[in-house]
């Protein structure tokens, strides 16, 4: 397959383009975070993603979705990723109508999927406990209690978990901590009797929250997929995260770039223009064919993602390792390069540079992925 | 093309038919490469037959037209051959600056009796090429080039040196690069035109690099007489052509790493450096340089993927070959600091029959050159800032 979007992908890469940019630029999650706002995102626009077509984007079409795939998601996602427009589409769109796609019942489809699609429910993966990534290691515990379990534990930055109808939690039902077997995917309801959401507000002025589990009943029909078999899922939906947070990634990095470049060219000093100088110059040529690179990269996740889904940790750890470090350096460059402006809240460059701090850690940091690996080719 | 998994399906029979077993190991030496010539000799008898076999099929140059000794295949059908030849491991059978470079900017400028004459003994493997372009005093700044070539008649008489000419000792023609107007602004008075390097006046003197080898030459031209029909493209618009040459020498440098094949890195340090318990690479900072290092590895593998797609959809930045010769330099020199620390104090022996004659320390001092030749890693900075950024004064 071509390292190239299909012209439905750019059609579809279009139409996410002028909506996003029209509705949501940087000055709309400005506006957010100055209000304070309770629910951290404009549910009307959420409607408008809807009624695009976006929301169901990876829902499969007897469900009410479009059918589609990681590269498609992730078109989406690199467009929010250029106005850091606050929305569900990472947490509802893509991770839980892929873990339901993937892990539920005709049952648990049925009941959810065609409201993911149709833009009624908000829905959230919990699956972080500590400070790291570290999937493996979840302690939540869930034991066996009458016809269900009781669920006693607490995650930590649960992305919108404080304002879904739905959460879908990583639990340990045997084994120990480090162990990939005995994990276990729940469907929970937020408003369940002993679940306490904290919402913690982020650096980056997006949503997050912290979960507490005590004695919270689920009956057995919450599975998801099977009991103690949950990590191959849980691995694969991480893994359509992965690519959709590189994707956002992919968009941040180039929306910073083609603004500090715009800089370079009108700032003066010392009588120049600032983007005369060699030491700026090679420094933006650097990070233009970082950003090239990586795009490519992120590209071929997501099509390996599509189309051999068992294979794709290896090129997923690629494309998020890449698209960190990518988006690391250039919100850096892009306020070292922006000066003084670059370090005042009125200008929107801090804005990007909190995101990629936020997005790096997300689903692992490139160090993660690095360590991630070398384990898949045994060093 | 009509059917592609037919032409993958016939490609495939074709290779698993025709190539020899020993052709498709990975070259461990420099007489692993054939590079033709009038002087040539093959290193062994699989060397020949792969060799004779893919120059009959013309997939010595599978894209270029039949007509000049090529294969005819399109672009679609060529990345077929190149994927079937990469998962068996063929080796190329051809090495050649005539194919990668010369070839190019002959199909591009050239005219059709030059194209006659040149292109079916490249694609043959008969005439062996070299590049007159950096001069003593040209070497990043190449368009100072100072080599002289003189109207008389109905020729030119060339006078000058060359210098970082790879091969020239080899070559039988060399493409060159001189001045036929010396009164022009630098990059207006410069010729592209090709001799015969048993032309009388011609010297070559190799030169002893820091790895050992002599891969390159001081080449010396004192009066050398040339036909002006020889001139490639418009006399005094030599420039477009050596530009346009140059983009094809940055694709072929970016390739030059030996991306993705044999064993993981990781698993080749742990041979030296040693495993833990729980089969990590006993050297915990080096195994973060070598995973890190992979992941640069396969991002440009996908971009350079990614470079051939874009092309042919016809979205591609035709200063975009300088951005890859940089990655891809950086990163195979990359590659060989991590061999050498791998290697620790076994990969310091520079002569012994147990280092294959220090083959490894010889190949990373050989990488050094990867970002000087072909143009800088800083000149490749240059170009991008100037012709895809378009910053000011660049």
């Amino acid at each position: 397959m071509a390292l190239v979007l299909t012209e439905e992908q750019s059609m579809l890469r279009d139409s996410a383009r002028g909506l996003i940019s029209d509705k949501a630029p940087v000055s709309h999650l400005r506006a957010l975070r100055d209000a304070k706002d309770a629910t951290g995102f404009s549910r009307e626009l959420w409607k408008a993603f809807a009624e695009m077509g976006f929301s169901g984007l990876l829902v499969p079409e007897n469900f009410g979705g479009s059918g589609l795939g990681a590269v498609e998601a992730g078109v989406v996602m690199e467009e929010i990723g250029r106005t850091l427009m606050p929305s569900p589409f990472l947490s509802t769109a893509v991770l839980a109508a892929s873990a339901l796609t993937r892990g539920g019942s005709d049952a648990q489809k049925a009941a959810h999927l065609p409201k993911i699609s149709d833009g009624s429910l908000l829905a959230a993966l919990a699956v972080d406990e500590g400070a790291k990534h570290r999937p493996l290691q979840t302690k939540l515990q869930a034991s066996r209690s009458g016809n269900g379990f009781k669920l006693n534990g607490a995650k930590a930055f649960v992305v919108d978990g404080h304002t879904v109808d739905l959460l879908i939690v990583a639990a340990r039902t045997a084994g120990s901590a480090g162990e990939r077997n005995g994990l276990t995917l729940f469907l929970v309801d937020p408003k369940s009797k002993g679940l306490a959401v904290e919402r913690t507000a982020m650096v980056d002025s997006h949503n997050a929250a912290r979960i507490e589990f005590d004695n919270v009943e689920v009956n057995a029909d919450s599975v998801l997929g099977e009991v103690d078999q949950g990590g191959a899922l849980l691995e694969g939906v991480l893994n359509i995260g992965r690519g959709a947070v590189a994707s956002e990634m992919v968009g941040l990095s180039e929306e910073v770039f083609g603004r500090t470049v715009t800089y370079l060219k009108e700032r003066k000093q010392f009588g120049k223009l600032i983007g005369e100088f060699q030491a700026l110059q090679h420094r933006a040529a650097e990070l233009y064919i970082d950003i090239e690179i990586t795009r490519a990269a992120v590209l071929k996740a997501l099509q390996t993602l599509d189309g051999d889904f068992a294979n794709a940790s290896a090129a997923v750890a690629v494309a998020k390792a890449r698209a960190g470090t990518t988006a690391t350096r250039a919100v850096q460059e892009g306020v070292q390069m922006h000066g003084g402006m670059g370090m005042t809240d009125q200008f929107d460059i801090g804005f990007f540079m909190k995101r990629a701090r936020v997005c790096q850690e997300l689903f692992g940091d490139s160090n993660y992925h690095a360590d991630q690996l070398a384990r898949m080719k045994s060093y | 093309m009509s059917d592609p998994d037919q032409f993958r399906r016939e490609t495939r029979a074709w290779l698993e038919a025709n190539c020899p077993p020993e052709m498709r190991k990975p070259m461990t030496s420099e007489g692993d490469t054939y590079w033709g010539g009038r002087n040539a000799k093959f290193s062994s008898e699989p060397q020949r037959v792969w060799f004779e076999r893919m120059r009959d099929k013309g997939w010595t140059v599978p894209d270029w037209p039949k007509e000049y000794g090529g294969g005819g295949l399109d672009r679609a059908e060529h990345k077929v051959l190149r994927e079937e030849m990469a998962a068996m491991g063929a080796r190329s059978p051809l090495s050649s600056f005539g194919i990668w470079m010369l070839g190019p900017a002959l199909l591009k400028y050239g005219n059709e009796a030059q194209k006659k004459e040149h292109l079916p003994d490249i694609a043959a493997g008969l005439i062996r090429w070299c590049q007159g372009y950096s001069e003593p005093n040209a070497g990043s700044d190449l368009a100072s080039l100072q080599t002289r070539a003189e109207s008389d008649g109905d020729d030119f008489v060339i006078t000058g040196q060359k210098i970082w000419t790879s091969y020239a000792n080899y070559a039988d023609w060399i493409f060159c690069l001189v001045r036929t107007d010396g009164a022009a602004k630098k990059h207006d008075g410069i010729s592209f035109i090709l001799f015969d390097m048993t032309s009388k006046g011609v010297t070559t003197k190799p030169i002893l690099l820091i790895s050992g080898a002599s891969p390159f030459c001081e080449t010396f031209f004192d009066g050398v007489r040339v036909p002006k029909s020889h001139v490639v493209g418009t006399v005094n618009r030599g420039w477009d052509v050596a530009k346009y040459l140059l983009q094809h020498e940055r694709a072929m440098i970016s390739g030059m790493g030996e991306r993705g094949v044999g064993r993981p890195l990781g698993q080749v340090a742990a041979d030296s450096v040693g495993s833990d318990e729980q089969g990590r690479l006993d050297d915990a900072m080096l195994r973060g340089q070598i995973s890190s290092f992979e992941i640069d590895e396969a991002a440009l593998s996908a971009a350079a993927e990614r470079a051939v797609d874009l092309a042919k959809a016809g979205q591609s930045h035709p200063a975009f070959s300088s951005a890859m010769k940089y990655y891809g330099t950086e990163l195979n020199k990359r590659r060989y600091e991590i061999l050498m620390s791998a290697g620790g104090v076994d990969a310091l022996e520079w002569e012994s029959e147990r280092s294959k004659g220090g083959a490894r320390p010889r190949a990373w001092l050989r990488t050094k050159a990867n970002s000087i030749e072909g143009g800088t890693s800083e000149v490749m900075l240059g170009i991008v800032a100037k012709r895809i950024l378009d910053l000011p004064g660049a």
